[in-house]
């Protein structure tokens, strides 16, 4: 491996794990707050990318200016965000706080399921391509090697952003200090008054913006088809088991490891490249029960 | 509204009768219920889990695991006898899931069905990318194996295999009951309720667990193989994770608590499935969601639940599900 595949191989797996950092950590967000594992959250991350793909393809083949791909990725997401995700958290989730995890899981597989076929009915089969933003921003030569600038420095750039954005969020507002407090302890926020089913609606809002911000920023590098939303999620899921549930910062760690193992094997083993996700989380597993950045849970007789 | 006894034991005797006859009165029926037979012995698997109250995201592992070995045999023995192609079909399940289960059984709930979907789709990219072993996306086709070393005609076979497959349904649907009534299968459910106490009694709960993923990875096996022998083909689909959703989707929809719930969970989704791709090709999946949806919010304890309070409360039907677990379904 020369030194140019070798940085190739960096870079690439940098971009993907921004991406991915962006749809892994709205999980976490969520699974940290109301303690379930959301299935369909693979389904907002595809919507994401076809609501951004299809309406950007139709603004601009009307003539709009093209910096207008970056606003609407963010219009984009939010409106899948609000739109679906509400309505999933207020009419469905709030119903099933009280039963098994088991249970809990399944209605969101029942959501993903449905959603897959809307998204089928409103966007066809057809895959979708619409890269504006990615022209936009031209291309870097770095070590020889030329590359997109939206992937190499704006997908990172964005990646952090939304990271220390979090951070100081749930530190430093109050609706962040109360989506804290309903993380740390449900029963004592009840108790001083926190309005924890609001928390909750906040939270599944901004984790499934999280996810569609995520779909509305990859529709730019690859074209948008379906079934994606499947993929992405398995492959989240794994980002937050291997960073521990519920860690923030840990799942930006884990994504770039993830992100830079599969790269690799794309040029070492290409057989490997969907393993290597997988391999990761089961040896970190082995070693550390409750993930790398988890905190092993006290147990109740 | 209680019926008489003789109506309650007579109800699941009519729906064995009807599985005997129904090929015979409308012979296009044969495959669906063929499938819906394979599919719920591997449903069964998942409910033995379930008792534990644990849920594996990847039992489609054993699943293919069988069916590619049932293949693989049959392939290398030219055609192969169907007892030697089962067989082996389900013994590379159990190896297989010994292998996997001493690591997974360390785990609980999301990190247990996680780290069994990510066994499942390691298993999965293997199939796929590995093509010159397995014969990748395009999968292996499987030659129809001689029965007790006759060859039979195409229409003999599928009776034989369908006929076969009900009777080792039946089997499986009163051994994996005898086995949850047993001391290790009580052991089993203990580690739902409270794993410290059966701790406290000088019992290793991982054992335990150990072997209720075992057996659930036989079922699953069994159906696995049965299933690649009907259909003549495996694909690397078979270990896809919708598929082992699909399992988990079905064990809640006949009724997660008791053994019958497999079987009658799986007829009732094969054949929502069929119709519904039939004539809604177009919302199928959006059809199953929202019958999954219904059923979690409105009858949690599945159909066998819904039957089981239309007929009588209390009254033991399939002897295997005391009512003290149709509470626990509902908590």
């Amino acid at each position: 491996m020369n030194l140019q595949l070798f940085a190739l191989a960096i870079f690439d797996g940098i971009s993907y794990a921004a991406l991915v950092f962006l749809v892994a950590v709205g999980l976490t967000l969520i699974f940290g707050v109301l303690r379930v594992l959301n299935v369909a959250h693979g389904s907002f991350y595809a919507m994401g990318a076809y609501a951004t793909a299809s309406v950007g393809g139709a603004i601009f083949a009307a003539g709009w200016a093209p910096w207008l791909a970056f606003p609407l990725m963010l219009v984009a997401a939010a409106a899948i965000g609000v739109m679906v995700g509400g309505p999933v958290e207020k009419l469905l989730l709030s119903r099933i706080y009280q039963m098994e995890d088991v249970l809990q899981i399944l209605v969101t597989f029942a959501v993903f399921m449905i959603l897959e076929d809307v998204q089928r009915l409103i966007w066809g089969v057809r895959p979708l391509f619409e890269a504006t933003a990615l022209n936009q921003l031209g291309t870097v030569s770095v070590f020889g090697i030329t590359y997109t600038v939206y992937q190499l420095i704006f997908l990172p750039l964005v990646a952090i952003v939304v990271l220390i954005a979090l951070r100081l969020g749930l530190r430093r507002t109050l609706t962040g200090r109360l989506i804290t407090a309903v993380t740390e302890d449900r029963e004592a926020a009840v108790t001083i008054g926190i309005d924890v089913e609001r928390v909750y609606l906040i939270t599944f809002i901004v984790g499934a913006t999280l996810a569609a911000f995520g779909g509305a920023l990859a529709s730019a590098t690859t074209s948008v088809v379906p079934g994606m939303g499947a993929d992405m999620i398995v492959l989240s899921f794994a980002v937050v088991a291997t960073a521990g549930m519920g860690q923030i910062e840990g799942a930006a760690i884990t994504a770039l490891l993830i992100g830079l193992g599969r790269s690799f094997a794309v040029y070492l083993w290409p057989e490997l490249q969907v393993l290597v996700p997988y391999l990761i989380m089961f040896a970190v597993l082995l070693v550390r029960p409750q993930g790398l950045f988890g905190a092993a849970e006290a147990r109740k007789i | 509204m209680p019926f008489p006894n003789a109506v309650k034991r007579g109800i699941p005797l009519a729906l064995v009768v009807a599985l005997i006859v129904l090929p015979v009165i409308d012979p296009t029926s044969q495959v669906m219920l063929m499938l819906a037979l394979a599919k719920g012995l591997a449903v069964l698997g998942v409910i033995v889990l379930l008792q534990a109250g644990q849920v594996s995201f990847g039992h489609a592992l054993y699943f293919a695991v069988a069916a590619y070995t049932a293949a693989f045999v049959g392939k290398a023995t030219g055609g192969g006898e169907i007892i030697v192609t089962l067989l082996a079909g389900v013994l590379a399940a159990a190896v297989v899931s010994v292998v996997v289960g001493i690591f997974v059984v360390r785990y609980r709930h999301i990190f247990f069905g996680m780290l069994n979907l990510a066994v499942s789709m390691i298993f999965f990219s293997f199939l796929e990318k590995f093509y010159f072993i397995t014969g990748g996306s395009d999968g292996l086709s499987v030659a129809r194996p001689t029965v007790l070393g006759l060859s039979l005609e195409r229409g003999a076979f599928e009776g034989v295999l369908y006929y076969g497959t009900l009777g080792l349904s039946l089997v499986a649907l009163f051994l994996t009951h005898r086995f949850l009534s047993s001391p290790i299968g009580q052991m089993l459910r203990a580690i739902k309720t409270n794993e410290v106490r059966l701790e406290y009694l000088g019992v290793s709960p991982r054992s335990v667990l150990l072997v209720g993923y075992v057996v659930s990875a036989v079922l699953c096996g069994l159906g696995g193989a049965l299933m690649a022998t009907a259909q003549g083909i495996v694909t690397p689909e078979y270990a896809w994770w919708i598929r082992s959703g699909e399992f988990v989707f079905i064990a809640i929809l006949g009724g997660a608590g008791s053994v019958s719930g497999a079987f009658a969970g799986a007829f009732v989704y094969e054949a929502v499935k069929t119709y519904a791709a039939a004539f809604a090709a177009d919302i199928w999946q959006m059809i199953l969601g929202t019958v999954l949806l219904l059923v979690i919010l409105f009858a949690p304890t599945g159909l066998v639940g819904l039957y089981r309070s239309a007929v009588t409360r209390g009254d033991d039907i399939d002897a295997g599900a005391p009512d003290r677990r149709k509470r626990e379904a509902v908590s």
